[in-house]
């Protein structure tokens, strides 16, 4: 097929294919960010894990998308972060405050705090991802109105809460409350098979790691880097959004946003990312 | 006073038969796989080779580039590699066994096959609504997209 592919009518588009389908093995490349943050990109994973060792979804981009990532001045999702900067130090809801008034400077106090979401809140009795914790300070210590999904300034927020963990290694806490059951009930998801083409997350993201689905290079389907910026979109994905996508793919129904079939997933998948270096924002295509 | 039901009761049969011809295409649910093949066209006519390739490339039908590298469509972009390319898969496969692999590839490969089952109503869990209840080709597409890969021969 790839002789007869390279022999073909489309010469330079075909060949550029044929040379990335021959390397269809995600690389092997280190990533370090501008220069100076060295982030883990491939690691050991977690004991009970179905692969032995674990890749970012960094390594099986292109050339020119992974080098976005390396600088951040290059990196277009910069600009949204800076844009939650603007947001945590801005005055909202009926109390006059902003999170800085509370929280001060984010290179400290939220400095390695995202590594470790999605949490038990005891509160609400289910895990809280970051979306949800600034919604719960939003509701309940502002007197603002809670974002609805990926409006208001909820995705830019979060990637620079997130930003704050650049390099942390994910490590969620499965011992918190009943954590443990909603890991379960995750994986559970990740292995049902969904809609029309029956295909569940593992079909894709376990069984077919590293090789091409029409135009995509299929990557384990990691986290680590969420929210991410999508070059198709020209703008930030929430980990939410992406799920839903996944699925729609499936042609199934889709769950809305931190719904507990959702909240239930991102506490399994982002387990499977563990040891990785928080991302936010990546670059992906 | 017996025989006349019984002639209205054939009457009513034969109403019913001819109007929704019904006896041509086999529904998803009573394909009848055997050793791995489907004997019989489902839709009840020939399939139409050229239609087929149509088929096979449009991504909202069969999709099968997504998943099969096809050197016959190498003027295509992007071929997946999700399964087996088909090269020359006519020579593996006889028409018919070509037939039960597309309309439900459970039947042959077990379930454990990634690949979508193209007639068939065992689908998975939650099915967006638009698309509940039906198979993702047609009868006629099945034909089709069978005549097609009946070309491909190495
Ligand atoms: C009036 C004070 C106050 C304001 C304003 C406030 N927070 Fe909080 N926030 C808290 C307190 C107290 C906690 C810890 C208790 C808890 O978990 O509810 C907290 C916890 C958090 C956490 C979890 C930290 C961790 O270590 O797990 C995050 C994230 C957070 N806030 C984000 C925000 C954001 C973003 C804003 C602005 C939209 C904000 N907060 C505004 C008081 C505030
Ligand atoms: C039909 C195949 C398919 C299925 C099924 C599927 N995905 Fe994906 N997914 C993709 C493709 C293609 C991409 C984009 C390329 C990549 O990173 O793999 C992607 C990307 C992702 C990403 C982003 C990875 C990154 O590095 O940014 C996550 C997270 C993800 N999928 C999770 C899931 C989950 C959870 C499920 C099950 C609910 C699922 N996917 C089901 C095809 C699939
Ligand atoms: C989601 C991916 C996917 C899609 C879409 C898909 N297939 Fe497949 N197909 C597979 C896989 C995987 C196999 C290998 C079977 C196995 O062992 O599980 C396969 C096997 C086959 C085979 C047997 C090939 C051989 O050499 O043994 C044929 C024929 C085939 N597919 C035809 C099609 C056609 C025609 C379409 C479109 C109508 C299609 N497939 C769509 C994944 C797919």
């Amino acid at each position: 097929m790839k002789k007869s592919i390279l022999n073909g009518v489309m010469g330079g588009v075909v060949a550029a294919l044929v040379s990335s389908a021959a390397w269809a093995e995600p690389v092997d490349d280190e990533l370090v960010i501008d220069g100076d943050i060295k982030m883990v990109v491939r690691t050991k994973a977690p004991e009970g894990h179905p692969f032995d060792e674990i890749r970012s979804g960094w390594q099986y981009r292109t050339k020119e998308t992974r080098a976005l990532e390396v600088d951040s001045f290059n990196n277009p999702g910069m600009l949204r972060v800076e844009e939650g900067e603007g947001i945590w130090n801005t005055a909202d809801g009926t109390e006059g405050k902003s999170c800085a008034d509370c929280h001060g400077d984010a290179s400290e106090s939220m400095k390695e705090v995202a590594a470790h979401y999605p949490k038990w809140d005891a509160q609400s009795n289910r895990p809280i991802n970051i979306e949800l914790m600034i919604n719960k300070c939003r509701t309940e210590r502002m007197g603002a109105e809670a974002y609805e999904f990926d409006k208001g300034g909820q995705k830019s927020l979060t990637a620079y809460i997130k930003h704050q963990a650049l390099g942390t290694p994910v490590s969620i806490d499965l011992t918190q409350g009943d954590m443990q059951s909603w890991w379960e009930k995750g994986k559970e998801e990740y292995y049902t098979r969904t809609g029309q083409l029956n295909l569940s997350c593992s079909n894709c993201h376990e069984d077919n790691a590293g090789n091409y689905i029409r135009a995509d290079h299929l990557s384990m389907g990691q986290v680590n880097g969420f929210p991410v910026y999508r070059l198709k979109q020209a703008d930030l994905v929430s980990l939410h959004n992406r799920f839903r996508g996944c699925i729609r793919d499936t042609r199934a129904e889709q769950p809305k946003a931190f719904s507990d079939e959702l909240m239930a997933l991102e506490v399994y998948v982002t387990w499977r990312g563990t040891g990785l270096s928080v991302e936010t924002p990546a670059v992906r295509n | 006073m017996n025989s006349a039901r019984n002639l209205i009761a054939v009457a009513v049969m034969a109403g019913s038969l001819a109007a929704t011809a019904a006896w041509a295409e086999t529904a998803p649910d009573d394909v009848k796989f055997e050793d791995g093949a489907v004997a019989m066209s489902v839709s009840g006519n020939a399939g139409d080779a050229k239609a087929g390739a149509g088929v096979f490339k449009n991504k909202k039908l069969g999709n099968c580039l997504a998943c099969h590298a096809n050197s016959d469509m190498k003027n295509e972009l992007f071929h997946g590699e999700v399964g087996p390319a088909l090269d020359g898969v006519a020579d593996r496969y006889s028409v018919d066994q070509l037939r039960a692999i597309v309309a439900n590839s459970k039947e042959v490969f077990g379930d454990q096959t990634v690949m979508p089952g193209f007639y068939t109503l065992k689908v998975g869990k939650n099915p967006a609504k638009e698309f509940a209840g039906k198979t993702i080709l047609s009868a006629q597409d099945v034909e089709d997209v069978v005549a097609y890969l009946a070309t491909l021969k190495e």
